[in-house]
């Protein structure tokens, strides 16, 4: 029987020690692991201040206002926002360098198709769609960027007045079904990514595996439902814009979903 | 008694070698007993073929009892087909129906080579072990039973791990052909015992790294677990990632003597 030679698909060099560690597949999913902790805590903390919304326009606006103060007189103000900022940034850029550089290793490792249709036993739908689930909620983020932090994307952006800008762009009802799909892709991301973590960084233990699919779970879900909400209390008038004409320095009684309606 | 027989229909990957093209061609297996394993209802087929002065279909086969890791082959999607925890050797035809509609198709990624039909190189792995895989010990005469006193759940888990017997399965049922549930239990078996501690952290790295060199990288989609005949744990896939990340640390305090 005739006999060819192992294909290989990468070559094994050696460097200092960062390089080779991010050189190698178990070496970039570690990062992948960590930098999706980062992106995971930013997504939690950012649901969370923006429940704020539910109260009032002031309380919204001196949130944001606040995460510009931290720490106080410590440092100049936004430093320390700015610091997270890019950190974020950086930790965004190599989750996704990462995750293109492994796809394309990837693809070379089964160079040729199974033939036949494979029948998948065990690979969740969540795990197998990360790409495109990723992709949407990349996309998404420079939108949402655009839209809510520049304000180049939407025409009613006030610097300063997150509550106006919040719920002038998410009644647009595009946007607002546009923020649900792509909340619904980031709760699929984490369902697969939040598990995979813990597989990744090698925290494994009889003892709390089957906790390890439940904390994914439950992080997935909380995620969507707190950001899923926003569009749709503000779609279905919950959460009221009824400031037009109050100044930002003043409270603004019809604002939040407790506000009085007039 | 006998049971009764069966007819299976075989829709079988045919290439007469690496290079050449290949086509799924279809076949009618009569008499086939539902005691026989999914070999011997290929061996069947073969003889058939064979008396008609056709070419029997070439497949991998050593041991036939489970443990050799010789044969596997897609059936119908699956590595080693639909039960699970089975070798394709041990897969009974009663776990098909009568007229049944068989797939075969070779195990498929860039470091198996196909050999012909649905033999595959699958000699990458032993690349993966060469780079590792084994302790330096003193040979010799025997050492004393129990002179290393090993946990029971150290030694239990670690025997789990050597129960691997490299079909390739888990390379052929990962969508990124990744090698990883062969190698974490390659490692395993050694970097849970007390013998396997010496060289454990270059183990690790070489193994790894070798493995890198040929297969794809895990993305935890954990359908190796689900085709392994051994039911090897993904679990181990961990310990392999946590040595691996150990082991990088170790290397940078030897800095100065791994790199010139
Ligand atoms: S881990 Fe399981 S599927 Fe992979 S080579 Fe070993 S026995 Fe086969
Ligand atoms: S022939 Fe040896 S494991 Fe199947």
């Amino acid at each position: 029987m005739q006999r060819s030679a192992v294909t290989q698909i990468k070559v094994r060099k050696v460097a200092a020690w960062p390089i080779t560690f991010y050189r190698s597949a178990v070496g970039k999913k570690w990062v992948m692991a960590i930098t999706g902790i980062m992106l995971m805590g930013f997504v939690l903390s950012h649901m969370v201040g923006n429940l704020k919304l539910y109260l009032s326009r002031e309380e919204i606006n001196l949130y944001g206002e606040a995460l510009r103060e931290i720490p106080g007189h410590l440092l100049p103000r936004t430093v320390f926002l700015w610091t997270i900022r890019l950190g974020l940034i950086g930790a965004f850029a190599l989750h996704i360098h990462a995750a293109v550089s492994l796809t394309r290793l990837n693809r070379k490792a089964r160079p040729v198709a199974y033939q036949s249709e494979r029948d998948y036993i065990a690979a969740s739908f969540a795990a197998r769609t990360m790409r495109w689930s990723g992709v949407i909620v990349g996309l998404y983020v420079v939108f949402h960027l655009l839209d809510l932090t520049a304000g180049t994307a939407n025409p009613d952006f006030v610097r300063g007045d997150p509550y106006n800008n919040l719920v002038r762009s998410l009644e647009r009802p595009v946007v607002g079904i546009a923020y649900i799909v792509a909340n619904l892709a980031l709760g699929i991301h984490l369902f697969h990514g939040a598990w995979s973590i813990f597989q990744s960084l090698g925290v494994n233990n009889p003892r709390f595996n089957n906790a390890r699919k439940r904390f994914a779970q439950g992080f997935a879900a909380l995620i969507v439902i707190g950001n899923v909400s926003f569009p749709v209390a503000i779609l279905a008038g919950v959460i009221k814009q009824s400031c037009e004409g109050t100044p930002i320095e003043e409270p603004c009684a019809g604002s939040g979903a407790f506000g009085e309606k007039n | 008694m006998s049971a009764p027989k069966m007819h299976i229909k075989v829709t079988a990957w045919r290439q007469s070698g690496p290079d050449a093209p290949g086509a799924f061609k279809d076949y009618d297996v009569n008499d086939v007993s539902p005691d026989m394993s999914f070999l011997e209802m290929l061996d069947t087929l073969n003889e058939r073929l064979i008396e008609n002065n056709e070419e029997p279909i070439a497949f991998d086969h050593d041991c036939r009892e489970g443990i050799c890791g010789s044969c596997g082959m897609m059936i119908n999607g699956v590595p080693h087909g639909p039960e699970r925890g089975t070798a394709t050797c041990q897969l009974h035809m009663r776990k098909f129906n009568d007229n049944a509609h068989i797939t075969v198709e070779p195990f498929r990624a860039a470091a198996f080579t196909i050999n012909k039909d649905l033999s595959v190189d699958r000699s990458a792995l032993d690349r993966i072990v060469e780079a590792g895989g084994y302790i330096t010990a003193p040979t010799g005469s025997a050492p004393d039973a129990n002179l290393i006193p090993v946990p029971k759940a150290v030694s239990d888990t670690a025997m789990d791990a050597a129960q691997c017997i490299g079909c390739g399965a888990c390379v052929a049922a990962c969508p990124n052909s990744a090698a990883q549930l062969f190698t974490s239990a390659k490692l395993a078996h050694l970097n849970l015992l007390p013998q396997g501690q010496a060289e454990r952290w270059d183990r690790t790295i070489d193994m790894v790294e070798t493995m890198e060199m040929y297969f794809g990288s895990c993305t935890n989609f954990r359908e190796c677990e689900a085709a392994c005949p051994k039911e090897i744990s993904v679990d181990f896939i961990a310990m392999l990632n946590k040595d691996y990340v150990k082991s990088q640390l170790k290397q940078r305090r030897l800095a100065g003597q791994v790199f010139p």
